[in-house]
């Protein structure tokens, strides 16, 4: 799935990374635990997360994430928009529930990690 | 070569910071994008370690043609049952630490998927050095 529709079916707004929106992601992985985030070995990876802080960024960085997208109306800090930006990392916000995201990205054709 | 960084127990917003640039490196000296995930999540793992229960800490990596060694020592509480610590789940993470998305008791089991070798030894009431290598 194209990031692209990942926004579409989110109804989200993008923050960081708007120039890489014709990237994939394959995968999907709904987590507010970082230290879950950090076993996750799958490439193109889709995280949604409801944990709006700084090391949810980094997380992501280490842990090769393709695009992370906070839920529940969460929104970024201005430290969290400057990291993002920094690393390249594609970032959006819905105010859908978790349930709800996972749900229209899993009729999507987002799959599961495990 | 030699990169050493210092880490600040209790300042999550700077947890991260010697991965990052370790990552970075890595990525200049051209090693597999696979190697590099596990050397940084590892890496990232026991800097938040040294955040989230010590009070200070460094971050030493030597990198080679063969290899990565890091070793991160820390002045803290120490670890008093390395076997305990080393379980899955098992945590002493305070409050603050879990509201950060952290403190499930998943990063040392993580560290030792991710690394090659892993030594990890402490003195109670002193500190912790965790040592690990990755080939590349
Ligand atoms: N550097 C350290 N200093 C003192 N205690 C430590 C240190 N690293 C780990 N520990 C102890 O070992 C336990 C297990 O560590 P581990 O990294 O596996 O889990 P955690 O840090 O509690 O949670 P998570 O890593 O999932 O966020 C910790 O809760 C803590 O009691
Ligand atoms: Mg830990």
């Amino acid at each position: 799935m194209k990031l692209n529709e990942v926004v579409e079916l989110l109804d989200a707004k993008v923050i960081t990374g708007a120039d890489k929106l014709d990237k994939e992601v394959s995968f999907g992985f709904a987590s507010d635990l970082l230290s879950d985030v950090l076993t996750i070995d799958s490439e193109y990876l889709l995280l949604l997360t409801g944990m709006a802080n700084l090391q949810a960024i980094r997380t992501a960085e280490m842990a090769e994430v393709s695009c992370v997208a906070f839920v529940r109306d969460k929104k970024m800090t201005p430290e969290m928009i400057e990291l993002a930006s920094e690393n390249g990392l594609v970032t959006i916000e819905s105010s859908f529930s978790m349930f709800h995201a996972i749900a229209v990205l899993h009729d999507g054709g987002l799959k599961p990690v495990y | 070569m030699l990169f050493k960084y210092e880490v600040e127990g209790g300042n999550f917003s700077k947890a991260g910071f010697a991965s990052s640039e370790i990552k970075k490196i890595l990525k200049q000296i051209n090693i597999d994008a696979k190697i590099i995930k596990r050397i940084v999540v590892a890496l990232y793992e026991g800097e938040v370690n040294v955040v989230a229960h010590a009070t200070r800490g460094t971050v030493l990596a030597d990198i080679d043609d063969k290899q990565i060694y890091i070793r991160i020592e820390d002045e803290g509480p120490g670890i008093n049952d390395i076997n305990l610590a080393m379980k899955e789940g098992y945590s002493t993470a305070s409050e603050k630490v879990r509201e950060m998305g952290f403190g499930a008791g998943m990063g040392l089991p993580n560290i030792k998927r991710n690394t090659d070798w892993l030594n990890l030894t402490s003195n109670v009431g002193e500190g912790t050095v965790l040592e690990m290598k990755t080939f590349f």
